[in-house]
């Protein structure tokens, strides 16, 4: 009974999809991409987001020396890239912004290689460039009628400040847990949080919209990027240039300017 | 809502056969993919999944929130509707226009609007500072969310049941003696009490699945803002199989909740 309503309801579901692609018209191009000479053709690069604006510049650069090659980027968040590339989404390159998704993808059997660290991450305490509450240390982040905002445990800035927190001997009492880094900025931004707990990266990236203050209990929670080419790519020779490119002399600059540190 | 007002020709079902195609389409469009979702559900697992204090908290927290977002849409609603529909307002299309808004905006920019309006710094929130009450990151700004996002929904089912009502009814009561206030409460105001149970269903359900201008404004902590669609946003990080359960709780409840107001109201209409 189970097993004939699913086939109904399969069978339901295609209709559906061929009656919409016939409703809109759209074609899928060509999947017949030339996986023949390295340097040229068109790669897919699933990145975290944080990397959005490095990785841009990254395939521009790549480009250029790589002439008639075209990257593509998908930007999200890493536990979101995982779960597309798992469902089939088309790829050549994935970048997580930690460890624990990049596992998730490698157990899934996606990558082609052995992941390989290209960036570190570290917190820094975001304040808005008043400092409203005077933060200047870790330890001031618990002072009382300090409105604190950090990510929620459940996504890696939010572990990584469980893990500073315990490092400090600290328990942290947030006024709201965030989904991710961006919402996390965007309170700061706004003035309601007087202090939030972000990577060294967002706040080079936030210009002066807030300022960082520093703290050395980051150093226990340093977050690690990996990279990888994946098995299912059509552009393999060309996905594992981007790979190296991106842990070359000129990836690493481009990351390094924009507060990302060494792997 | 018209369509009800006017009974149709018995007999009469004037439909060409291809419509069903489509409408069977449109129907399949929404409900396969509920389908495609009830098929990675863990029901091994569910009841543990749905019933966390995490869990419970957002469900608890959603509830709560949507009925008192629902009160707000009521009484700021109800008066928005009448001015609309009845009021010598010059420029009214244009009103109409802005006070609906929020139906076509993305959640996140409504949050924003309300974050730079309510927030520490904003229009209004600096006043409020300054005598010591801060709204972002409180369960009255979540309810200021939903009621932003939910109100258009009110207003546009309330305003079309008065256009349709008509003011004859209130015109008697008013060459009869009756005072504007006496007739609102007892001529306009049942006359239209289908029309605003809907909307206030409709509300009701939106304020549910409300998630982008809360997180924007009210941020999330279990137990004060997270309500159930950001537990479901946030679970589907590190577990999927809770992130589906809770969705499906979520989809249950609004289905419940528009399925038995909303239903009955219509099958009245139809039956009356």
């Amino acid at each position: 009974m189970k097993a004939l309503l699913n086939q109904a309801l399969g069978a339901a579901g295609v209709v559906l999809a061929l009656a919409l692609t016939a409703c809109g018209g759209t074609t899928t191009a060509g999947g017949s991409a030339s996986s023949s000479a390295s340097s040229g053709g068109t790669l897919t690069v699933f990145a975290a987001a944080s990397l959005t604006a490095t990785f841009t510049e990254l395939g521009h650069d790549f480009e250029a020396a790589h002439p008639g090659s075209k990257v593509n980027f998908n930007f999200g968040g890493s536990s979101d890239l995982v779960s597309q590339l798992q469902n089939g989404a088309p790829a050549d390159v994935f970048a997580s912004a930690d460890q624990t998704n990049m596992t998730k993808a490698t157990n899934a059997g996606l990558a082609a290689g052995t992941p390989q660290v290209f960036a570190t991450n570290v917190l820094e305490i975001a304040v808005p460039p008043s400092n409203p509450a005077g933060i200047h240390t870790f330890q001031d982040l618990t002072k009382a009628g300090v409105r604190l905002v950090v990510c929620a445990q459940q996504v890696p800035c939010g572990s990584a400040a469980q893990k500073a927190a315990k490092a400090a001997g600290l328990t942290l009492k947030p006024v709201s847990e965030e989904q991710s880094v961006t919402d996390v900025l965007g309170k700061v931004i706004s003035g309601d949080a007087d202090a939030g707990l972000v990577y060294v990266t967002d706040v080079k990236g936030a210009g002066s919209k807030v300022s960082g203050v520093a703290f050395p209990e980051s150093s226990a929670a340093v977050n690690s990027y990996p990279i990888v080419a994946l098995k299912d790519s059509k552009n393999a020779a060309l996905a594992q240039e981007f790979v190296d490119f991106v842990r070359g002399a000129q990836g690493q600059k481009v990351l390094g300017d924009a507060g990302f540190g060494a792997p | 809502m018209p369509a009800s007002a006017r009974p149709e020709p018995r007999g009469y079902s004037g439909l060409p056969r291809w419509i069903y195609l489509p409408a069977a389409l449109g129907v399949l469009f929404v409900l396969v993919p509920l389908a495609g979702m009830l098929t990675r559900v863990d029901w091994l697992h569910f009841i543990p999944l749905i019933t966390s204090d995490s869990s419970l908290a957002a469900l608890r927290l959603s509830l709560e929130t949507a009925v008192a977002s629902t009160a707000a849409c009521l009484v700021l609603g109800v008066p928005m509707a009448l001015v609309l529909a009845r009021g010598p307002v010059r420029g009214r299309r244009w009103l109409r226009a802005l006070v609906l808004l929020p139906l076509v905006l993305p959640p996140v920019v409504g949050g924003l609007a309300l974050l730079y309006t309510f927030g520490r710094l904003g229009l209004v929130g600096q006043w409020l500072d300054i005598v010591g009450v801060q709204l972002a990151f409180t369960t009255l700004a979540v309810v200021m969310a939903q009621t932003f996002v939910s109100l258009p929904f009110l207003v546009v089912s309330l305003e079309g049941a008065l256009r349709t009502a008509g003011g004859r009814y209130e015109a008697v009561a008013a060459t009869l003696g009756a005072a504007p206030t006496h007739v609102f409460w007892r001529v306009t105001l049942p006359l239209v009490a289908p029309g605003l149970a809907s909307g206030l269903v409709l509300s009701f359900a939106r304020s549910l699945g409300e998630f982008g201008a809360t997180l924007t404004f009210a941020g999330s902590l279990e137990g004060v803002t997270r309500t159930l669609p950001l537990e479901v946003y946030l679970q589907r990080e590190v577990d999927p199989d809770a992130a589906v359960a809770l969705a499906l709780v979520l989809v249950v409840v609004a289905a419940l909740v528009v399925g038995v107001a909303y239903g009955r109201r219509l099958a009245g209409a139809v039956s009356a």
